[in-house]
């Protein structure tokens, strides 16, 4: 009972921090607990070798991609709000919210899940996934398994189903309406246990 | 002054007589008077109170499912291949040029935001969290104020922990200490004999048994047949340093360590003189041949009491049981596996040795309920024919892992500090384009491909 609100005290604004991204209090002692043990020489932010340390993450194919979301351009550091607000895109679905016409959008809903994956694959942030961006990822996720050309053809491919307006590259609305059918809720959210 | 001086004498004597009669004694001669058991049934009874007044207290009540040992987020374990099916499930099909949707990137965006939550090996070296309260506030995230009644109780135990139990847990260690420096040193005087082995075993065992009441430890030996004898090494979980209380408990075993300086060192020392231990100077750890021969010297005279080895490496947090060093499993000899399990209601035994330095972990040691745990003694294994020494050591982990409900891990306890090999990445990226292009079509040119994929349906 004294640990719990003696945490929550040491993070500046949590106040803020718990009504945009939705988390409990539980849910962030937990992910400052978190940020701290990746944090190893308490610094108060996080740099891209914290998360390289993690294992599993090192051994994900798109990993650096991952990593890279946490980090604004140009900024090499990430302390624990922006890490929250990250993560907050995953979490479940809100589905008793009301609809409040003013209030800005959460940033767990689906179109923000989807504006996440999208930005993994387009890294130049021009709003389009180019060509050279597709194969960028498709040789990240196969490796050295694949030849050149079975890149490309898969590459021409997708690109031939997604773009709508023809202009060899795929938008956001293109994107997303390739991925209408998806349970985009289910797929891009991590639930906590308690 | 000087009648007050008088009192806290007397007081002090009296103090110790208790100690001494009720505890000290009965555990020196092996006999229980049943305090702790009558202890523990009445913690039992009073957590369960609590806990049926949090739940009542809490308004909502989320689903928790019953073994949520130790995760914190929900983890689907299907494979790669399940995971991406589903993710395409709902996509039109198209088999022309390989079998890639845009949607399959999520699969690994998941998996990766997961792993930054939460990974497998991060979390062998946090606490197990408990799914109800048991009246520490070191083990609650989740509880909050409840009602007077629980804050009254909680109230209570903190008193009772922290100025009832945690002098008489001070006075036993002290006492289990110093018995064990000027025991072994008076037996040590002794020539060679077997009156001076049955003498040192007497010592080191009384005073193993004090510490044990200095930690309120409730032990349950099973399978006693399988107790390891002379000449044989036996091979356990680590969880805390406490393990060695635990086990030397009902036997006698040779210990192998590092030398210290310090307290350390003098207990060391004088531990030495009465029976043969294995210590090891900083430098000759370096040298694996050196270590391996003066453990294989050790086990060749038979005379010689078993070797106690945690082949982890490192302290786990008794969820899981990670890579056992083959160290251990090339010296020979047969091996005694012995699994411990401990029950984290009572008092969380896991030593997390960069969050607390030694003395802070044994003070929440001494204030927690107590320490309740099951040793079980599985039968001697030895090394087969033509097995080399990484199978047999992943072979012990597997059986001791199964007996004590643990997780079998592969991963390695030194991997907290190390970096992932490359050949990881490799198995994922193969295993997802076997997916993509079928594995035996790496060197197929794309336009055939076409042609066997309409053929796949």
């Amino acid at each position: 009972m004294g640990s719990t609100n003696s945490t929550l005290l040491k993070i500046p604004n949590v106040e803020v921090l718990m009504q945009e991204t939705g988390f409990s209090p539980a849910h962030i002692i937990r992910l400052h607990d978190r940020f701290k043990a990746l944090d190893k020489e308490g610094r108060g932010y996080l740099c891209p070798q914290d998360f390289g340390a993690i294992k599993e993450l090192a051994m994900n194919p798109i990993g650096d991609r991952i990593i890279g979301a946490f980090f604004s351009p140009g900024k090499e550091t990430v302390d624990f709000h922006a890490f929250v607000k990250i993560l907050a895109h995953f979490r479940p679905v809100d589905k008793d919210r009301p609809k409040e016409p003013n209030s800005p959008e959460p940033i767990n809903s689906r179109s923000n899940k989807l504006k996440f994956a999208f930005q993994l694959y387009d890294q130049d942030k021009d709003g389009k996934i180019s060509r050279d961006e597709l194969l960028k990822v498709l040789r990240a996720m196969l490796g050295m398994q694949v030849t050149e050309e079975q890149l490309e053809s898969i590459a021409d491919r997708t690109i031939q189903e997604a773009d709508l307006d023809r202009d060899d590259a795929i938008s956001f609305e293109e994107f997303r309406k390739s991925l209408e059918k998806v349970n985009i809720d289910h797929k891009m959210s991590i639930r906590f246990l308690r | 002054m000087e009648g007050a001086w008088d009192i806290a004498f007397v007081l002090f004597q009296v103090w110790m007589s208790i100690v001494a009669g009720l505890i000290v004694l009965p555990a020196m001669f092996g006999v229980s008077l049943g305090f702790t058991d009558i202890y523990i049934k009445v913690l039992i009874k009073t957590l369960e109170w609590a806990t049926l007044r949090i739940q009542r207290g809490q308004k909502e009540q989320p689903a928790l499912p019953s073994q949520s040992a130790n995760g914190i987020i929900e983890k689907h374990d299907g494979s790669m291949e399940e995971e991406i099916g589903e993710l395409r499930r709902s996509h039109p099909k198209n088999l022309a040029g390989g079998d890639f949707t845009l949607c399959d990137a999520f699969y690994f965006c998941k998996k990766g935001i997961e792993n930054i939550v939460e990974d497998q090996v991060t979390q062998r070296f946090t606490s197990e969290e408990l799914a109800s309260w048991n009246l520490l506030t070191r083990t609650n995230n989740n509880f909050r104020y409840i009602s007077v009644r629980l804050t009254i109780m909680w109230g209570l135990g903190v008193f009772i922990r922290y100025c009832i139990l945690l002098p008489l847990r001070i006075t036993l260690a002290s006492i289990g200490l110093s018995w064990l420096v000027i025991g072994t040193t008076l037996v040590g005087l002794l020539p060679n004999s077997n009156a001076k082995n049955w003498l040192s075993d007497l010592v080191h065992i009384t005073c193993y048994r004090i510490c044990a009441r200095g930690l309120s430890a409730r032990i349950r030996y099973h399978n006693k047949e399988n107790r390891p004898k002379k000449g044989g090494i036996c091979v356990a979980n680590h969880t805390s340093p406490i393990d060695i209380v635990i086990l030397a408990n009902d036997g006698c075993y040779a210990m192998v360590g590092q030398v210290h300086g310090g307290l350390m060192g003098v207990i060391q020392r004088s531990m030495v003189r009465s029976c043969p231990h294995v210590w090891f100077e900083r430098s000759e750890m370096k040298d694996r041949h050196a270590v391996a021969k003066r453990l294989k010297d050790h086990i060749a005279d038979k005379t010689k009491l078993p070797i106690l080895i945690f082949p982890e490496g490192t302290c786990i947090n008794n969820t899981s049981v990670m890579m056992f060093k083959k160290g251990s499993f090339e010296i020979g000899g047969t091996i005694y596996p012995v699994a411990i399990k401990y029950d984290p209601q009572f008092g969380d035994a896991f030593w997390n040795s960069a969050k607390y330095n030694m003395v802070s972990y044994i003070l929440r040691m001494m204030t927690s309920w107590a320490i309740v745990c099951n040793v079980w003694y599985l039968p001697p294994m030895t090394r087969q024919d033509g097995e080399d020494a990484v199978h047999f050591a992943n072979r012990v982990k597997s059986a001791i892992a199964q007996q004590g409900g643990l997780i079998d891990l592969s991963w390695d306890g030194g991997l907290k500090r190390e970096k992932v090999k490359e050949s990881f990445k490799e198995e994922q990226q193969k295993m997802y384009s076997s997916m993509i292009v079928g594995s035996d079509f790496h060197e197929i040119p794309s336009h055939i491909i076409y042609e066997l994929d309409d053929l796949k349906v």
